[in-house]
């Protein structure tokens, strides 16, 4: 009786007794890859494999085809399909660096300092978690009209910087920093900046990287900001441009760039997630809400 | 102790805090905090956009309640089965895969976690051409295809703009797309647990794996199962775009896939009532602030 059954969570090697676990992680591995595994297919089709009847699956000479339609296709007011993939590029890598800027900054605070506010900013935000921003989308069009944000790059930027999930993420990995390490540097000298800089940064990178990855999600697949706060095609982002093109009708032709449009559009998500799964992994481990 | 604790407290007060706050809790005041307020406001008045708001009382509540057919019949039915089913049922399936994830060995482990995160990293729009695709309503469509090759159906049924299939596909799509940030927590919760524990309770008399989650594994990762629980609740009210962009056109048919954030979108942006736009989103916030309440009482702190 001594193999005992509690040791088989998180095991070094492979034993016999986990194929049951992977007779229901496979097939249900399969079915969340599938249409992945598909929009890859799908995107290397050439036009009479798109229009097969019966339709196949898997694609049997791929060709390179429906990603120079993409291309080489122009939207309305003949704004080139790079210009948006451009803006997409800039918007997104701008609201990653500062949304860590501004929620590692909060999260210092909120974590390690006392002052009045401080139990009520974090109740606060914790409920924020909640926030669905669809849902106040008109209040919201009015704060940002006001602002004179219509229109403008920075409309792409300043309401993403409000991540509650963010803060949360990285103050809960903050809190884990022995208070002690802080005193130490306290002690040589150091100013709140210079500890934020020196101490808490290096020690806080898995949040940090778990953050960038949510920040750039959220925004490299926003597709209401181009569409409701601009009306300008030379501003708006490729998610936009995709959206366009799935509700432009399903003709076959344009599945196929429809489909080199997704692909587009889901990998730069996957191989940042890849790159840094460890470091999310880290992070959530410190993500419970207390 | 005493030296260090005194250390503290001079160190905190000041200008230096307010600063590093600032950034953030500006945005967050702008974006976040504002808005609320202004939906709350604007819900009790009548506003078109283009005068100046009058104050209507509880009007656009009472006229919700009572007049909009719509909203009772179809509307609010339509979004608590969706978050219901999506809520919850994304939450238990990401709970199950995470635990039995747990128990195999790192390296298929994280092959395996990253397939089944990696649908809700294409959230949303950038999607909905593939499912469009597959649930197209002509013979070319792979599903009506391959119903039709085995003979199940022989005419190909127009899946997205009919209304019994409507929201069965929105559900599917969005459960496919619900093993996000949640799952990732609590896979990561369920991992972090301390294998002693684990001995103790077999030592004091845990028999049997069911036992083991309901006693050990549960309680030992509550703070990860309340924020998985409080994403799962976001994300179910948050997907009901999907409708719209499958079915591609607001109202979806026959109001089948229609859900309170297109309910919103069709009175505040379609037929500028504002106010009553408004009213709506205030009451969505109050559902989806009373659906992490449960949560919480589920998986709060017992004490």
């Amino acid at each position: 009786m001594s193999a005992f059954k509690g040791r088989q969570i998180n095991p070094k090697t492979f034993h016999k007794s986990q194929l049951k676990f992977y007779a229901v992680l496979i097939p249900l591995a399969i079915f969340m890859g599938l249409p992945i595994v598909y929009i890859f297919n799908h995107a290397f089709k050439p036009i009479d494999e798109l229009f097969a009847f019966p339709p196949r699956f898997f694609v049997e000479k791929p060709t390179w085809q429906n990603f120079r339609n993409l291309f080489e296709s122009t939207s309305l007011g003949a704004t080139p399909m790079s210009r948006y993939l451009f803006n997409s590029i800039v918007v997104s890598l701008v609201v990653v660096v500062l949304t860590i800027i501004v929620a590692t900054m909060a999260g210092y605070v909120l974590s390690k300092k006392q002052f009045r506010m401080k139990k009520a900013l974090t109740e606060i935000n914790t409920i924020a978690l909640m926030f669905v921003a669809t849902a106040v989308a008109i209040p919201r069009y009015f704060v940002i009209e006001q602002l004179g944000l219509i229109n403008t790059f920075w409309v792409h930027i300043l309401p993403a910087l409000a991540m509650p999930v963010g803060l949360f993420l990285i103050k809960q990995f903050i809190d884990q920093i022995p208070d002690e390490m802080l005193e130490a540097a306290i002690m040589d000298g150091a100013n709140d900046f210079q500890i934020y800089i020196r101490v808490i940064l290096p020690m806080i990178k898995p949040a940090i990287a778990t953050v960038a990855i949510l920040a750039f999600q959220a925004t490299w697949n926003n597709v209401e900001i181009s569409d409701v706060f601009i009306n300008n095609e030379s501003l708006r982002t490729f998610a936009f441009y995709m959206s366009t093109l799935a509700t432009k009708g399903n003709a076959v032709a344009g599945q196929g760039v429809s489909a080199a449009a997704s692909l587009i559009m889901f990998i730069p998500n996957l191989v940042i997630f890849i790159f840094l799964q460890k470091q999310v992994m880290d992070t959530m481990a410190h993500s419970g809400i207390k | 102790m005493m030296k260090s604790k005194q250390n503290k407290i001079k160190y905190t007060s000041g200008w230096g805090t307010f600063a590093f706050l600032i950034p953030y809790f500006l945005m967050f005041l702008v974006f976040i905090i504002v808005p609320v307020i202004m939906a709350i406001f604007l819900s009790f008045t009548n506003f078109d956009s283009i005068q100046f708001p009058t104050f209507a009382g509880l009007e656009n509540y009472v006229n919700l309640l009572t007049q909009d057919e719509v909203f009772m019949q179809k509307v609010l039915p339509n979004t608590l089965k969706f978050s219901l089913i999506v809520g919850p049922g994304g939450y238990i399936l990401s709970f199950m895969v995470a635990w039995m994830l747990a128990q195999i060995s790192h390296k298929p482990r994280t092959v395996l976690a990253l397939i089944m995160y990696s649908p809700s990293m294409t959230a949303g729009i950038a999607m909905s051409v593939l499912w469009t695709i597959i649930f197209s309503g002509d013979a070319n469509g792979y599903l009506n295809s391959l119903l039709i090759r085995f003979s199940f159906i022989s005419e190909p049924i127009q899946f997205l703009q009919s209304p019994e299939h409507l929201m069965n596909i929105m559900i599917i799509v969005s459960l496919w797309s619900s093993m996000g940030v949640g799952f990732l927590a609590m896979l990561s919760g369920i991992l972090n647990i301390n294998k002693e524990v684990y001995e103790a309770a077999y030592i004091d008399g845990l028999s049997n794996r069911f036992q083991e989650i309901i006693y050990i594994t549960i309680p030992s990762m509550r703070p990860q199962m309340l924020f998985g629980a409080v994403m799962a609740v976001v994300g179910a009210f948050q997907g009901g775009m999907i409708g719209v962009a499958l079915s591609g056109s607001n109202p979806t048919p026959q109001n089948a896939g229609q859900l309170m954030v297109n309910h919103i979108d069709d009175y505040g942006f379609l037929r500028y009532e504002m106010g009553y736009a408004a009213a709506i989103s205030v009451l969505l916030l109050l559902l989806i602030y009373s659906f992490s309440k449960v949560a919480t009482k589920l998986f709060g702190d017992n004490d």
